[in-house]
């Protein structure tokens, strides 16, 4: 009875307030734009049953996504984004964890602080700083100018640029921290084994670290991608309006046009993108898992 | 171990230079003198007595704090209860689905669990502000406290639970006087984690919130659309210094626990 109840309160709770919700989105995904348009209260006659619902099937929404092409162009744009920035994290990243698993021991917990501590920091804030640094009299063109590197401010803030920067500073705590766990676990001797059988450290860098560390980079680069495709915050404030992303589209579906259907939509597709990635690293973790046993 | 090489030394000087850099430059900006915020114009801590008169800010601040406190005390409730299910549940009816549910809000874009739960709250008739951000917060950070806990009670000594279980404990005995204690940091940082991100979440509190309740995170995103301003600078200089505070100061305190946890394993077993 007692583990009944243990069972039933987070269950029932994840079941009222995560699932039943997606639900609702795919109801209102499926329900005329007309009739839903707010102040709408969305008519859930559950007595009714299945067949009311089906009989209510109206693809008209999903119809209209695939007609307007600001639809499918942010959809890629964001998948692209996303590809393109988690590359770049993953470069910026890579050295970054590999020196710190070669730090001297003492330093260790330290550097790995000195990684966590952004991560508690909010993450507006953090968009928010490279706003001053990025933009025309900002503190990146002010200084390039003082040095003599350029004679006229460079245009960063509200380009792709921007977005790329923001996304690799905020997401590089997730990239770091896989990683080092993995070139962390690395043994050593198999690095000087490489070496004694005739590998230039380069090669042994090539042929030993990079994969055994492979588990790391992977993990990582999912943890960056499947939440940079539907960013919204980042794209808002430093993307301008040339950068489309489908997390901003949806946000000004739902809070400008207040076209709920439509909005519902949006985030169904988003849905189906992301369920390949997050199967995927939901496969590679399980895979992980088994290995360490 | 070996020193640094120069290679490994420059990518840590420049990867560490590009995390900081950014947040140091905020802080010194935020005192100051000028509206300008990207010309020097002399020290200055008149932007924080502006924050401080600012009754939105305040009240915006009131607001979020209620938020975070309620939602990761529920939270961390909740994903204790669910990690202790799905580490020592055994099997039950629609176990996947569970775990499930517990993994994918971690990985789920917000602005899809920000606008599910509006329109799962408009569709119960419930009126939006404080108690439904609570709600819709307690949600998302219930996984997040029961992935960190759960991951303490995977690597708990079981037999010490079933010693006190022979030794004639009750179930819930023994968690309250063997498991609890064993597991509170991971408990600890559980609902220090789902506090931060309470107090962090913009977008989610923008779909779940109602006129009555703006969140800090609201009112700085809609400031900080117009441009850089130097109140926003002195109330992140607040907040990163808080967090600065509350993050060493949590783990110097677990640092603590570790050690004394150790010796006094040490010393039972010289006892034995």
């Amino acid at each position: 009875m007692r583990r009944f109840v243990l069972i039933a309160i987070p269950y029932l709770w994840l079941l009222a307030l995560f699932l039943v919700p997606f639900f609702i989105v795919l109801k209102i995904s499926l329900s005329d734009a007309a009739i839903a348009r707010p102040p709408y209260i969305p008519q859930f006659d559950w007595a009714e049953g299945i067949w009311a619902f089906v009989r209510e099937l109206d693809f008209e929404n999903f119809i209209f996504l695939t007609e307007d092409a600001l639809y499918w162009k942010a959809y890629l744009s964001s998948v692209k984004i996303a590809l393109i920035s988690t590359a770049l994290t993953l470069l910026v990243g890579y050295p970054i964890a590999y020196g710190m698993a070669r730090a001297p021991e003492e330093w260790r917990p330290t550097l790995m602080m000195l990684v966590i501590l952004p991560f508690w920091t909010s993450f507006l804030i953090r968009v928010y700083a490279w706003m001053g640094i990025l933009s025309n009299e900002g503190y990146l063109n002010q200084f390039l100018m003082w040095t003599g590197i350029i004679s006229e401010p460079l245009i960063i803030l509200n380009t792709p640029a921007a977005v790329y920067i923001g996304i690799v500073y905020t997401y590089l705590p997730f990239m770091i921290l896989p990683i080092y766990a993995a070139l962390d676990r690395l043994d050593g001797s198999l690095i000087e084994a490489a070496e004694d059988l005739g590998c230039s450290r380069a090669q042994a860098f090539w042929l030993v670290t990079i994969p055994l560390s492979r588990p790391g980079i992977i993990a990582g680069c999912f943890l960056v991608m499947i939440p940079v495709i539907g960013e919204f915050v980042i794209p808002s404030l430093l993307g301008g309006s040339g950068t489309l992303m489908i997390g901003k589209v949806l946000w000004e579906e739902f809070f400008s046009n207040r076209d709920w259907p439509v909005a519902s939509a949006v985030a169904v597709v988003l849905l189906l993108i992301l369920v390949i990635p997050i199967v995927l690293f939901q496969r590679n973790q399980q895979k992980q898992a088994e290995a360490e046993q | 171990m070996n020193r640094l090489s120069w290679f490994n030394a420059v990518s840590l000087t420049l990867g560490f230079a590009f995390l900081y850099i950014p947040m140091v430059i905020l802080i010194i900006f935020s005192f100051n003198e000028s509206k300008l915020v990207t010309v020097w114009a002399g020290f200055s801590t008149k932007w924080y007595g502006e924050l401080i008169r600012n009754q939105a800010f305040l009240d915006a601040a009131w607001v979020t704090l209620r938020v975070a406190v309620f939602s990761s005390t529920l939270a961390t409730i909740l994903g204790t209860m669910a990690a202790y299910v799905l580490v020592r549940g055994g099997r039950f009816l629609g176990r996947t689905l569970f775990s499930g549910m517990i993994y994918a809000p971690l990985v789920m874009p917000e602005v899809i669990t920000g606008l599910s739960l509006l329109l799962l709250f408009i569709g119960v008739g419930l009126d939006r502000g404080v108690f439904t951000v609570v709600l819709a917060h307690t949600t998302f950070s219930m996984c997040y406290v029961s992935v960190v806990v759960s991951s303490r009670l995977i690597t708990f000594d079981r037999s010490l639970e079933e010693a006190a279980l022979d030794l004639g404990c009750s179930p819930a005995q023994a968690f309250r006087l063997v498991t609890l204690p064993i597991i509170a940091p991971a408990v600890i940082s559980g609902w220090l984690l789902a506090f931060t991100l309470s107090l962090d979440d913009l977008v989610i509190a923008s779909f779940t919130t109602g006129p009555s309740a703006t969140t800090l995170p609201i009112k700085i995103f809609s400031a900080v659309r117009l441009g850089v301003s130097p109140e926003i600078n002195a109330l992140s200089t607040l907040m990163i210094a808080l967090v600065t505070v509350g993050v060493i100061t949590a783990s110097l305190v677990t640092k603590r626990a570790m050690v004394r946890q150790k010796q006094e394993e040490q010393a039972a077993a010289r006892a034995a």
